[in-house]
């Protein structure tokens, strides 16, 4: 008797015809199973141990000969992850403890490869190129230890950073394996793309106690702030492709959609403002006949006009970077790469590295509500700040999006300075691209004050060996009410101080014979100036056409009235 | 048989899904674009399945309620579109008892521009009811507030409140409840912590004393800077140990790290009603110890000033440390630190983990002086720009919220941490930071290299030797003149074109509104430089004092360039500000009738400061110069530039001899005088500074041949 109500509706038309020659049949399935078992296994593994380049330890031993991990059914399964845990509760501190450098020590796990009790992995990917370059990029950079007693921060080798590809329940089993893992304490896990239809929740669905996470989608609703890392999605075309450099400036489109997938809600929102502003806008969706060969994540389409992608994103000012399923969009990476200022909509979004970069400086955030006044939103911004944006988002990209390795190691430059907060990098270290570097001054007396006179100042006179002048301008500038300190340089090898005076000797400096201000001088001082301009770089001087004066100076008013009457007269 | 069959159908049908799973997954040679390719084409399927993203957003809002509470869930934006940012706060009724740090945020408030009388153009609303203390202890503790609360008609589950408080829970555990549901509603709660604070959506204020005061405020107390940059002590700290119950564990530890030499941590048990019950082997050291030092003396000369937690996250201690210029060393684990949002505490304070106590006094140790110098310049900034007084905490607040309101057009986290602060630089204006006279340094750039002049018609236009016109032919003729705007206030009718001379930059006549004082510093969408030069109609200039004052200007973009100059003192007999014109060795403003001062002071003028000032002005048709002076001495903390004026220039400077003028009044000068005291009061001090400096042409009257100097005309009668 068949159990035929058990197979869906096809069942029982195909198994009478198997009952006849149901012998060749199995033979050549089985046959066909196994090939293409092998040539799977084949390309799951093979691209990994040709691709690799950098010289680490888990490149070499490859995949193939990582230990092979068997998950017990009833092996035990972190806690979901606490919502309340920040630094002072989740953390543990100790570990990291005092350092001169003030740099925390990470540790890697060894690669193991994770199966169930049936012998199957935990991961249809098993280790992605990207994690190993994320996980290469650490064990290069300063951070890394291979000691594991000295680590602040442990790293799993089990990539997690595409949910779809997890088998959630044994990836959380094999966390929970991990020799050091108690609870999570100063663990690190790296995701990307969170969540998983229906419902495509903004963090990791893998139980993970206490862990870290370095997520790429959060909303404020998962994300810890000070605790967990927001994270960009990485794009691939960061690596494969490299464009042009271009200066800020006008470009030939001014909003530019290049996303896929667009809710169609939103995608009749957006040729709704096509309509009203025209040719201002460029509106591109996937293409529906493309000619064999051509990448289609390298193309986009317009009534059957094709674009090249990223290209095409160099041509507008402004870039939408909408929400889809999840709330982070690979498309901001290409965005800022090709220095669009990006227009994002998408709701509770947790910016990447928001703890750190000033995203008002490099993009616009607009409510998801608010995307058909998108077009009067952008055209109020004036043209020198959409030229900063434009710079700013390149800036960013290149910085903090272009590689695994610089997501990596910003995420932990982030944490490191968490922990060391009074060694964190600053402000303009982190948002002011090198240009801006080079040619901003910042003081270190910022602070407007106008100083009481009651200190008064220190005089500090140089000196060679002419003692009655120097005798005139001590006994000149001694009458002066604010002189707190008079400091003499002596400034003579072969002669010693007149007698009474505090000895000051200047052993570097070599002896001029009398200053004048003939031409040899003036040459050496230009050659001098020519000197420190090449080595600050840049000529830090200004001119200015301005004196300080008092303010009565050289006026036709009673001289016993001014407050220094004596000034200008020699 | 069967039963084999059937196995070997379920294995194959497996197998086949499994090879079919695995080849979907390597059609494309490169693995990683194909997983990405993989996860997209998933998406789009789905996503358009799914509800509509409007239907998300509803059940967003729906769910995060309460402890989740955040912008898009709990608040409502659409009451803030309609009518802008506007602040509503409830009638007081009778018999409800207000402290007055209660009373001072709610006229704070009512006088500041947001606020609104009317709950229908509000976007937020603030209660009446003191909610400040909600310690059940306390004598200030307001009962039935539950009831009171709940019975509000326009209350709406809390729904775009802001409710302010201080104080919250009481001995022993001091939790966070503040015995009411206050629903929906936002919290603007000093000592928060990071697990009750609800990001983006609660606010962490500061904790403030009865005695602060409600404007103005004291100026930090940091004089000079002085290099190297340490003090006497390197760590200090006074205050009260707990023996038992929450908070107590760190300042019970601090004896560990005294060493009554540069580090002097001091802790008294002599405090509450039966200290002498719990008091421990160490109290009678300690007491003894910490009657030997003086806390304010330690306060100003130490380098740091530790801020451990008391029973709250947040202790009085933070501020005085801020003011004094002694850089806080926080040892508060989980304290939400007082506008988080938008302050980066890393620059002006020491965040330390209480866990690590031991290690303080090495961490201190360890930060270099140059670093050392920043911090302490940066706690003077933020004292003075965000907690000075309780106007600034709550307008902090106010501009905190109004920023999420208006997203895109809301302030860097630069603009926020920099000179001249938040408060003073308003993002409506421009989202670039170009834009704005304070920059420039910081972004490596330089003010447009061309200014507008904005000349104040007000009388008629009736002959060809006007001063009017001499002034416009002079102004034209400067190389950095862009453009030139006359300004109509005159009751008669506007000349025709032909009657305005021919010059070479476009002269635009615009007609003012209302004829008012003030609109001579109205935000005019024509001023494209970002100089202005401010000319009254008869001031006389020469082309030459234009050219030299306009050079000054770009070096100091941020301040008044100007040249007739005035001064204030203090009248201790009368004891009130005093205005005085003569010629003294110092000045503390420069006229406006003819000064150069970047465009951002007309949006300044016209948004920031409040009706009261602008139609005083407007009335007496006086003082408008004072204020504009008041105004940028108060953002930038420092004088006006004067520059070099002509020697005939200042008789016939400021129309004497026009007899139209408003100079010659003799009401003119005692309205000064009244002006300059209604406004320092508007201010909560004098802003004014004084300088005795005058910037001349480089070899201005020295004695070498008049064609070596580029300015020469100004020294020519």
């Amino acid at each position: 008797m068949y159990p035929s109500g058990k197979y869906s509706s096809r069942g029982p038309a195909l198994i009478p015809r198997m009952k006849t020659k149901h012998r060749i049949y199995y033979i050549t399935l089985f046959s066909v199973v196994l090939l293409g078992l092998i040539a799977t296994g084949m390309f799951q593994f093979w691209p990994h141990s040709i691709e690799s380049t950098a010289d680490w330890a888990l490149d070499k031993r490859s995949v193939h000969d990582a230990p092979l991990v068997r998950l017990p059914v009833s092996s035990p399964i972190p806690e979901r992850g606490d919502l309340s845990c920040r630094m002072h509760t989740c953390f543990d501190v100790y570990r990291c403890g005092y350092n001169p450098k003030n740099r925390i020590k990470v540790y890697i796990y060894p690669l193991q490869r994770f199966v169930d009790e049936l012998g199957v992995p935990i991961s249809s990917t098993g280790l992605s190129r990207e994690y190993n370059d994320l996980l290469s990029a650490v064990s290069d950079s300063d951070f890394y230890t291979d000691d594991v007693t000295r680590a602040c921060l442990f790293i799993p080798s089990i990539d997690v950073l595409n949910q779809n590809s997890l088998r959630i329940r044994e990836t959380a089993q094999a966390l929970a394996m991990l020799p050091r893992w108690d609870k999570g304490m100063n663990h690190v896990l790296f995701n990307m793309l969170p969540g998983g239809p229906p419902d495509y929740n903004t963090a990791l669905d893998v139980p993970r106690d206490r862990a870290l996470l370095a997520g790429g989608g959060f909303s404020t609703w998962t994300y810890r702030q000070g605790y967990d890392v927001s994270i960009p999605v990485y794009s691939p075309l960061s690596a494969d492709v490299e464009l042009p450099e271009r200066q800020p400036g006008p470009r030939r489109y001014f909003i530019l959609s290049s996303q896929m997938a667009i809710h169609r809600e939103y995608r009749a929102e957006l040729e709704r403002l096509k309509e009203e502003n025209g040719e201002a806008l460029l509106l591109l969706d996937k293409c529906s006949n493309l000619s064999q060969g051509a990448a289609p994540a390298r193309k986009r389409c317009y009534k059957g006009q094709v674009y090249d992608y990223p290209q095409i994103l160099q041509e507008s000012s402004f870039c939408v970077v909408l929400r889809g399923a999840r709330l982070g969009q690979a498309a901001l990476s290409d965005v800022l790469q090709a220095g669009c200022v990006p227009v994002i909509l998408a709701d509770s979004y947790i910016l990447p590295f928001s703890e750190v970069l000033d995203w008002k400086r490099a993009s616009v955030v607009i409510p998801e509500e608010k995307l058909s006044e998108m077009y009067t939103i952008l055209k109020s911004i004036p043209h020198r700040q959409v030229e900063e944006m434009q710079r700013q988002a390149h800036w960013f990209w290149e910085a903090y999006f272009s590689s695994m390795k610089a997501i990596g190691l910003t995420t932990l430059q982030i944490i490191n300075d968490r922990i060391y907060p009074y060694a964190a990098r600053t402000y303009e270290q982190w948002n002011n691209p090198p240009v801006v570097k080079w040619s901003s001054v910042n003081s270190p007396l910022f602070l407007p004050l106008i100083p009481p006179r009651a200190p008064g100042f220190t005089a500090v006179v140089l000196t060679y060996d002419r003692v009655e002048s120097l005798f005139r301008v001590i006994t000149e500038i001694s009458k002066v009410p604010s002189l707190a300190k008079l400091l003499v340089v002596w400034n003579n090898q072969n002669k010693s101080p007149p007698e009474g005076e505090k000895k000051f000797k200047c052993p570097e400096c070599t002896a001029i014979d009398g200053l004048s201000l003939d031409q040899t001088h003036m040459v050496e001082r230009s050659e001098c100036i020519n000197k420190f301009a090449s080595v600050f770089g840049t000529m830090p001087l200004k001119v200015v056409e301005h004196r300080a004066d008092p303010v009565l100076y050289k006026d036709d008013f009673p001289e016993k009235l001014k407050s220094f009457p004596n000034i200008g007269s020699l | 048989m069967q039963a084999k069959k059937r196995y070997l159908i379920l294995l194959s049908a497996g197998a086949c899904l499994l090879l079919l799973f695995h080849l979907g997954g390597v059609q494309l040679p490169a693995a990683s674009r194909s997983r990405h390719d993989r996860s997209r084409h998933p998406d789009t399927e789905e996503y358009n399945l799914h509800i509509s993203p409007r239907q998300k957003r509803d059940v967003n809002a729906g769910v995060y309620k309460g402890k989740r509470c955040r912008m898009d869930s709990c608040f409502d934006f659409s009451l803030c579109h309609r009518n802008g940012f506007k602040v509503y706060v409830y009638p007081q009724q009778k018999g409800d008892k207000i402290s007055e740090s209660y009373q001072n945020i709610l006229s704070t408030i009512e006088g500041s521009r947001f606020y609104t009388s009317d709950p229908g153009q509000a976007c937020l609303f603030v209660l009446s009811l003191d909610t400040l203390d909600r310690d059940q202890l306390s004598p200030q503790y307001v009962h039935n507030l539950k009831t009171k609360v709940q019975n509000l008609p326009l209350w709406n589950d809390g729904r775009n409140h802001l409710i302010f408080n201080l104080y919250s829970g009481t001995w022993p555990d001091y939790t966070e409840d503040l015995g009411f549901d206050i629903g929906q509603a936002m919290l603007a709660k000093a000592s928060i912590s990071t697990e009750n604070f609800r990001p983006g959506f609660d606010v962490s204020i500061p904790l403030f004393s009865k005695e602060h005061p409600r404007t103005g405020g004291e100026r930090g107390y940091l004089k000079y800077n002085s290099i190297p940059p340490f003090r006497k002590y390197m760590l200090v700290f006074k205050g009260k140990r707990y023996l038992t119950g929450i908070g107590s564990d760190t300042r019970n530890a601090l004896y560990h790290v005294h060493n009554a030499e540069d580090v002097v941590l001091l802790t008294t048990c002599k405090h509450g009603k039966d200290w002498q019950k719990h008091k421990d082997a160490r109290c009678d050291k300690d007491n003894a110890e910490y009657d030997k030092y003086d806390y304010k003396e330690m306060l100003h000369n130490s380098t740091f000033c530790l801020v451990p937690r008391g029973r709250r996250l947040g202790s009085f201690r933070f501020l005085e440390a801020l003011q004094a210029a002694c850089v806080p060393v926080m040892l508060s684990n989980g304290w939400e630190l007082p506008f988080s949002e938008i302050i980066d505490w890393n620059t002006a304070a020491v965040i330390g983990d209480e866990r690590l106590l031991l290690q303080i006094p090495t961490t201190v140790r360890s930060i270099h002086q140059d670093k050392i110098l920043s911090l302490r310049q940066q706690t003077q900034f933020l004292w003075e720009a965000y907690f000075s007084s309780v106007e600034k905490i709550v307008l902090t607040t106010l501009e905190i919220i109004q920023d999420r309101v208006l997203e895109h057009g809301s302030r860097s986290s630069l603009m926020w941490n920099s000179h001249p602060g938040g408060l003073f630089a308003l993002p409506q204006y421009s989202g670039y930071l170009g834009d704005f006279p304070f920059y420039y340094a910081t972004l490596g750039i330089k003010p447009h290299p061309k200014f507008t002049a904005v000349i104040h018609a007000v009388s008629p236009l009736v002959s060809q030797s006007q001063p009017i016109l001499k002034l416009l032919a002079a102004v034209a003729k400067s190389q950095y003149c862009a453009q030139i705007i006359v300004l109509w206030n005159c009751d008669k009718p506007l000349p025709a074109k032909h009657r305005w001379p021919a010059t070479s930059v476009p002269v635009i006549v615009i007609e003012g509104e209302n004829k008012v004082m003030s609109s001579r510093f109205l935000p005019y969408e024509t001023i494209v430089t970002d100089a202005v030069l401010s000319l009254d109609e008869d001031t006389v200039l020469s082309t030459t004092e234009v050219d030299f004052a306009f050079t000054v200007w770009q070096s100091f973009p941020e301040r008044i360039v100007g040249y007739p100059a005035r001064s204030h003192f203090w009248d201790s007999n009368k004891e009130r500000w005093g205005y005085t014109s003569k010629w003294t060795n110092d000045y503390s403003m420069v006229l406006t009738g003819a000064a150069i001062y970047h465009r951002y002071y007309h949006y300044l003028y016209s948004n920031y400061l409040p009706t009261s000032l602008k139609s005083m002005v407007d009335q007496l048709a006086n003082c408008e110069d004072i204020l504009m002076n008041f105004l940028v001495s108060a953002v930038t903390k420092l004088p006006p530039i004067k520059v070099t004026q002509k020697k005939q220039y200042k008789e016939t400077m400021m129309g004497q001899s026009s007899r139209a003028s408003r100079w010659a009044d003799p009401d003119h000068f005692a309205q000064r005088q009244t002006c300059m005291n209604k406004f320092a009061s508007w201010f909560g001090g004098m802003p004014l500074v004084h300088s005795q400096m005058r910037l001349d042409p480089v070899l201005f009257k020295d004695q070498v041949s008049i064609l070596r100097k580029k300015y020469r005309d100004i020294e020519r009668l």
